[in-house]
């Protein structure tokens, strides 16, 4: 997301028509680190992350466990989006003459910007002063209501969590569940708050059981359902064969967005392409799988195009590039186009689960946003030179991805990449130095040697309690809250040549 | 591997084999004993010498070796890694079996060495690389694999708790072989770690780049190690130990850091 700040025109007289996000932008945003120091303090979050990613982890496992053969549909899956991936041009081609044919409405956007305009255009066509919205990570990559909002049109979340995360001003945590970093007794106080600013209020009485929550969204969202006149929605694939685009989700609020309104818009990464709908036989096992922890999806909704009869009769999409070309031109970084948008790979990681989506800076958090985000945006502010070094790289992203994206030898072609950047600059950085000090000492042995007698040698001057306590920068980033073992007396090479050797240490 | 043929180029053999009969009879071995493991924790790769001697192996220690160059690697310094892969081919290319007591060293040997040598672009690099890194392995893929030894005559009475580390798991992938050869350990109780696939927040650079994610993720790995009631914490990788040793030393816990080889190395009357 790269939201610029607001040019004061006219707009500001206008009360706001939805509530506003959080004043801070993704742009300008500080490296990870800082960001997940802010939220490792966030005890309330950390144990909501914990129990959350720990219970999908394990619904994951349990319905993973039970396919026969997990490893040939991932491989099958990497194989059809490699396809996919190399045979682009040809496929988004196919997919427009097919979806045209059918009765919709092709748009192209290059960015973020074009896709804005054109959807805020397609709306205003239709004279329509609201939306309601299908859970979608494209438009939140675009940053499409905010967009809206300035033009005086009103997007509505009607997924649950999203409803979650826009009532309560904030911004989505996780690509699958937005609000994971939110707890029930949160969303009661939000729903409490800010419902009935926007809308049927929720129940004076309400209590925090998961029902009574679920209730009042119904409730709240039913009149928006009813009313609208436009949806928007994502798609998670878009089959060239038949022009047909696939929405899937889990509580029936997409289809209510995809058939009750008389104008649909999706927006749709240009990645989101199948070759064909027997693809969707792999997809469709990996994604619920992977993403909720369901051999099966609750409502899995296609279309091919507009027309009369049921549904919407005005039926557009616009295939946003915002990037992933980019991507597509790197012979490493392509990867990452394969992505399905699962988040078991969130789900996983230990160091998600520890500081949670916001500390990314960025929609797509976790390790395949840490390898997406730089791409898709360049390297060139702090958070995006930072994502690639936001992993311990134990790998554990990789084992659990359906479509197999190495996302730890991703993390470090990119570190590579943000190390080639910054050996440009006039100055050499003081990790540049230590770096290339290092590298001369182990280019000889000899070299090493003598690095090792001065460690030897501060043994015998350091205290003989074994360990070593908190120290000076910058050596305190290790010891602040680690011991550090003495240096030994004797290195293992010098006892070697003393003992089979022969020779002097 | 040619093994025996290629040993017997480089060294006569010795009129008495003193390991006859025992698994490593007739089988020499060098020692990569990794930078960390040399510098810092020389007690490992002298456990790794005494094993394996003991099992019946020639022992030796190429003076020229340094370092795998993972720490560069994995920090994307490629260019800085690239003279520890000359290196590392180089020293061990006359030997048919290089055993290091570290997953995560010898993972980067096999997984990163052809990479940072394919960007050269020089094929003779390449094949020497691919040759050497091929002969490496962990110092539990050797026992169980090479040796075809599970029982290494290993005492030691106390209470463990093995975490795998995530690179000997998911890079070396040395499977469940460490497990095996614990079990098998005279004496010693091995408790279960909760929650042992979690990574322990090491991460190389990774645990001072970001501190405080790595000490939170430390914290927890040392809170599981505790739940135990474990004396020591067993690992492949004395560098996730110098980590998860670091912190459960800052709260007195009374538990102690161990590599599997000092353990595979103890025997009645030489222990800890």
């Amino acid at each position: 997301m790269t939201r610029v700040p607001k040019q004061p025109t006219v707009a500001v007289a206008r009360k706001r028509r939805t509530p506003a996000p959080p004043e801070e932008t993704f742009l300008g945003m500080p490296a990870f680190r800082h960001g997940a120091k802010n939220a490792l303090a966030n005890t309330q979050q950390r144990r909501n992350l914990r129990h959350a990613t720990g219970t999908i982890r394990a619904k994951r496992a349990a319905v993973v466990g039970e396919v026969a053969d997990w490893e040939g549909l991932r491989r099958a899956g990497e194989d059809v989006k490699n396809d996919v991936l190399a045979h682009l041009d040809s496929y988004l081609v196919q997919f427009e003459e097919q979806f045209t044919k059918a009765g919709g409405t092709v748009h192209w956007a290059s960015d973020a910007d074009e896709a804005n305009r054109i959807v805020t255009d397609l709306v205003r066509a239709t004279g329509a002063d609201e939306v309601v919205k299908v859970k979608s990570m494209a438009t939140q990559e675009i940053d499409l209501n905010e967009a809206l909002e300035d033009a005086g049109i009103a997007a509505w979340e009607t997924d649950l969590a999203e409803l979650i995360v826009q009532l309560g001003h904030d911004r989505p945590s996780h690509i699958l569940v937005p609000a994971i970093h939110r707890n029930r007794s949160e969303v009661r106080e939000i729903f409490l708050e800010e419902m009935g600013r926007y809308g049927t209020a929720a129940p004076g009485d309400i209590s925090d059981s998961p029902p009574e929550l679920a209730g009042a969204a119904r409730i709240h969202l039913r009149e928006k359902f009813l009313r609208a006149k436009v949806a928007i929605s994502g798609a998670n694939f878009a089959v060239a064969e038949t022009g047909t685009l696939v929405v899937v989700e889990s509580e029936g609020n997409g289809r209510m967005c995809l058939t009750l309104p008389e104008t649909l818009i999706s927006v749709v990464g240009i990645e989101k392409i199948l070759p064909s709908v027997a693809d969707l036989e792999i997809f469709l096992q990996l994604l619920p799988r992977s993403s909720t922890g369901e051999r099966m999806n609750p409502y899995t909704s296609m279309w091919t195009g507009g027309g009369s009869g049921d549904g919407p009769h005005d039926v557009h999409v616009v295939l946003i590039d915002n990037g992933r070309t980019n991507a597509l031109g790197r012979l490493h970084g392509r990867s990452a186009l394969r992505c399905i948008r699962c988040s078991a790979c969130l789900n996983i990681c230990p160091v998600y689960e520890r500081v949670g989506g916001h500390a990314y800076g960025s929609v797509y958090p976790g390790p395949i946003g840490a390898v997406l985000t730089p791409q898709l945006r360049g390297i060139t502010s702090d958070i995006d030179a930072s994502l690639p070094y936001a992993s311990s790289l134990c790998g554990a992203c990789f084992e659990v991805c359906p479509v197999r994206i190495d996302i730890p030898e991703l993390l470090v072609q990119l570190r590579h990449e943000v190390v080639e950047k910054k050996s440009h600059a006039r100055v050499p950085s003081a990790n540049q130095a230590i770096f290339a000090g290092a590298s001369w000492m182990m280019a000889d042995a000899r070299r090493l040697t003598a690095a090792q007698k001065l460690a030897s040698a501060a043994s015998r001057i350091l205290p003989k309690s074994g360990h070593l306590g908190p120290l000076p920068w910058p050596m305190s980033k290790w010891s602040n809250a680690r011991d550090l073992p003495n240096p030994p007396a004797e290195s293992f090479r010098d006892w070697w040549k003393r003992e089979h050797e022969g020779g002097r240490p | 591997m040619t093994g025996e043929n290629l040993e017997a180029s480089v060294r006569p053999t010795a009129i008495t084999d003193p390991g006859a009969g025992r698994p490593g009879a007739g089988k020499t071995v060098a020692l990569f004993a990794t930078c960390i493991n040399d510098t810092m924790f020389p007690q490992t790769p002298k456990a790794v010498v005494s094993l394996l001697e003991r099992l019946g192996c020639r022992v030796e220690f190429p003076l020229g070796q340094t370092c795998c160059g993972q720490m560069f690697t994995n920090t994307g310094f490629f260019d800085e890694a690239l003279p520890t892969v000359r290196r590392y081919a180089e020293v061990f290319a006359p030997y048919d079996y290089i055993v290091a007591p570290s997953g995560s060293c010898v993972g980067s040997v096999r997984d990163q060495h052809p990479m940072l040598a394919e960007r050269t672009g020089d094929r003779s690099l390449v094949e020497r690389v691919r040759a050497v890194t091929a002969r490496t392995l962990d110092l539990s893929e050797f026992l169980v694999d090479v040796l075809g030894v599970t029982d290494v005559g290993a005492y030691f009475p106390h209470r463990v708790t093995y975490h795998p580390t995530c690179h000997s798991v998911r890079v070396a992938k040395v499977g469940d072989r460490p497990y095996r050869l614990l079990q098998e350990v005279r004496g010693i109780t091995v408790v279960p770690l909760p929650a042992a696939d979690q990574c322990c927040g090491f991460g190389g650079t990774f645990s001072v780049k970001n501190p405080d994610v790595s000490v939170a993720m430390g914290a927890d790995k040392a809170h599981h190690v505790m739940e135990t009631g474990a004396e020591f914490v067993v690992t492949g990788d004395n560098s996730c130990l110098m980590h998860i040793g670091g912190v459960l030393s800052r709260l007195n816990s009374g538990i102690r850091p161990i590599h599997l080889a000092e353990i595979l190395a103890s025997t009645e009357g030489a222990h800890p």
